[in-house]
């Protein structure tokens, strides 16, 4: 049996690529789709937290948790643009944007000193004690001109990250 | 022992790491804020994963390239779908009727028979199970080529080979009565597996109990020892792979058993038939009909030479090394995960790996000036 349940037309491949600023080809788009198709292996339209965690390379990801938040019920119109960011098309602004929404949780365009210290513990786990993670944000933050309370908005965020270029890079494969 | 196995799951994992195709770029200098910002990498690991994951390529059947896109192209395909399934499918499940006839006719009888002369009865019992795979492997036209020595029967020696479908054991055991370990499975083919499988001596496993190991490997050593019993196949991946790729070989069960390991490499042509049976999509009764209605199984078997553990080998470096081998001569792809993770989740493992990197290369950068 196939793995896609219905074919993309001409139409639905140029609104996703428009929906997603150009970022991919025609032909990664139908990749993708073929790739949305297999994960969605229930076939209801969007790829569940279960479905993502069943790749096994995906679960391991001390991120996954945070993303699986932001991937929730994603047609693939929007997890095309979710990926965009990856894609070597993607400008630098779009990519500390992404990183931006990764940190920003409630959405509400500021990162605070708790959303930072979130992503912290979830990369280093047990094996930097708490106290010392906020001791290291508190330090880095101040040397950088922050304090502890500051508010950080993306152009923060560019300011900081904008510098010596992002290398977040990902290659859809193209039979 | 338990903390030789540690240091040999994080050796392993840290390969793992490795093969995950993806360079940290290792940073240096005092530590920044932007370096705590910076989470490029990882979600550049995970957006990697999400597009495409190499565990998920095991598991893919690749839908069979249409030729008959055109006009002389496709009446012949109409007639060859004709031929399929209304000659070539009813002669062979004739043929396979006449097999099961001949089959239950002879067993029935020398099974009750001979209750008394076990030896002579078991000989017939495999004559008759090696005939009955033999019909069962011409009801697909099953075109196999055998390469290198036949399994004899010895004592201390298990047969282990790379797994495509259950057919796999079918093609083998009509070779040579093999006893083999099987996950039980509902319906005709769990009937199957308790009358007529049990006279070659099978053994049974549950995968979702985990205590079973133990007894699990008391029963293969018994069995081993035995100079009686049938020589012992086992599919180490422990699932079905698409026959491109092998996930990793279970280090429990063969290759701690302390005797010879003879690998075996099954490579499937995909000309007529993908033989991927991918148990999540279909039945295997499906399957069977699918290769029943197709021109050809057409299949290698090498038999491989044998292998023992190397002074100051783990069983786990043993089972990748037979794995090797297999994979080599098969001209699959090894991918570094292990099978069962199709029924659940990797273990916290692999994550503190990644994290403990994480903290010590972040605590590293803070003493520096």
């Amino acid at each position: 049996m196939g793995n896609t349940s219905s074919m993309l037309t001409q139409y639905d491949i140029e609104e996703v690529q428009e929906h997603c600023n150009h970022t991919f080809s025609q032909q990664e788009i139908v990749s993708l789709y073929q790739r949305f198709c297999q994960l969605d292996r229930n076939g209801g339209g969007f790829i569940s937290a279960e479905e993502f965690l069943s790749v096994p390379e995906f679960a391991v990801n001390p991120l996954s948790q945070r993303l699986l938040r932001m991937l929730d019920g994603l047609n693939f119109k929007e997890f095309v643009a979710f990926l965009s960011a990856f894609s070597p098309r993607a400008t630098l602004q779009q990519k500390v944007e992404f990183i931006f929404k990764v940190y920003d949780s409630d959405g509400n365009g500021k990162v605070t000193f708790s959303d930072m210290l979130e992503v912290l513990r979830d990369l280093s786990g047990q094996f930097i004690s708490e106290q010392q993670r906020e001791q290291v944000l508190t330090h880095v933050l101040e040397e950088a001109g922050y304090t502890k309370n500051s508010l950080l908005g993306l152009s923060d965020f560019m300011k900081i990250l904008g510098n010596n270029g992002l290398k977040m890079e990902v290659e859809v494969p193209v039979d | 022992m338990n903390s030789s196995s540690e240091v040999q799951n994080q050796k392993l994992t840290s390969q793992l790491d490795l093969d995950l195709d993806f360079e940290f770029d290792q940073p240096s200098g005092k530590l920044r804020l932007r370096d705590l910002l910076d989470i490029s990498p990882t979600l550049t690991e995970a957006s990697g994963a999400i597009i495409d994951d190499s565990f998920t390529r095991c598991f893919k059947s690749n839908p069979p390239e249409t030729w008959n896109w055109n006009v002389y192209l496709f009446p012949l395909w109409c007639l060859g779908v004709v031929i399929r399934y209304c000659f070539l499918f009813p002669a062979r499940v004739l043929i396979l009727t006449i097999g099961w006839i001949i089959f239950l006719s002879s067993y029935i009888p020398v099974h009750f028979l001979l209750k008394g002369h076990d030896k002579l009865r078991k000989k017939f019992e495999r004559y008759l199970v090696e005939l009955i795979c033999s019909f069962f492997v011409a009801s697909w036209t099953g075109v196999v080529k055998y390469h290198g020595p036949r399994p004899s029967r010895r004592p201390k020696q298990v047969f282990v080979a790379n797994h495509t479908s259950m057919i796999d054991f079918i093609i083998l055991e009509q070779m040579t009565a093999f006893a083999v370990i099987m996950q039980k499975h509902p319906g005709w083919v769990g009937l199957l597996q308790s009358t007529i499988l049990e006279s070659v001596g099978c053994i049974w496993f549950n995968r979702t109990e985990v205590k079973d190991r133990e007894i699990l490997t008391k029963k293969l050593r018994d069995h081993v020892q035995g100079a009686e019993n049938n020589p012992l196949l086992i599919f180490p991946e422990g699932t079905c792979v698409n026959n491109n790729y092998t996930v990793m070989f279970k280090k429990g069960g063969a290759f701690e058993l302390d005797c010879t390991v003879c690998p075996i490499a099954i490579k499937y042509n995909k000309i007529f038939v993908d033989a991927f049976w991918n148990s999540r999509k279909q039945s295997f009764t499906k399957h069977l009909l699918r290769l029943m209605t197709s021109w050809a199984v057409v299949c290698d078997v090498w038999y491989l030479e044998p292998q023992n553990i190397k002074p100051g080998e783990t069983a786990i470096e043993f089972a990748e090394r037979v794995r090797d081998i297999i994979s080599v001569r098969a001209g699959l792809k090894k991918v570094p995960w292990d099978g069962l993770l199709k029924y659940s989740r990797p273990s916290p493992k692999h994550r503190e790996l990644k994290q403990q990197s994480f903290s010590e290369s972040m605590l590293r950068r803070l003493e520096e000036k």
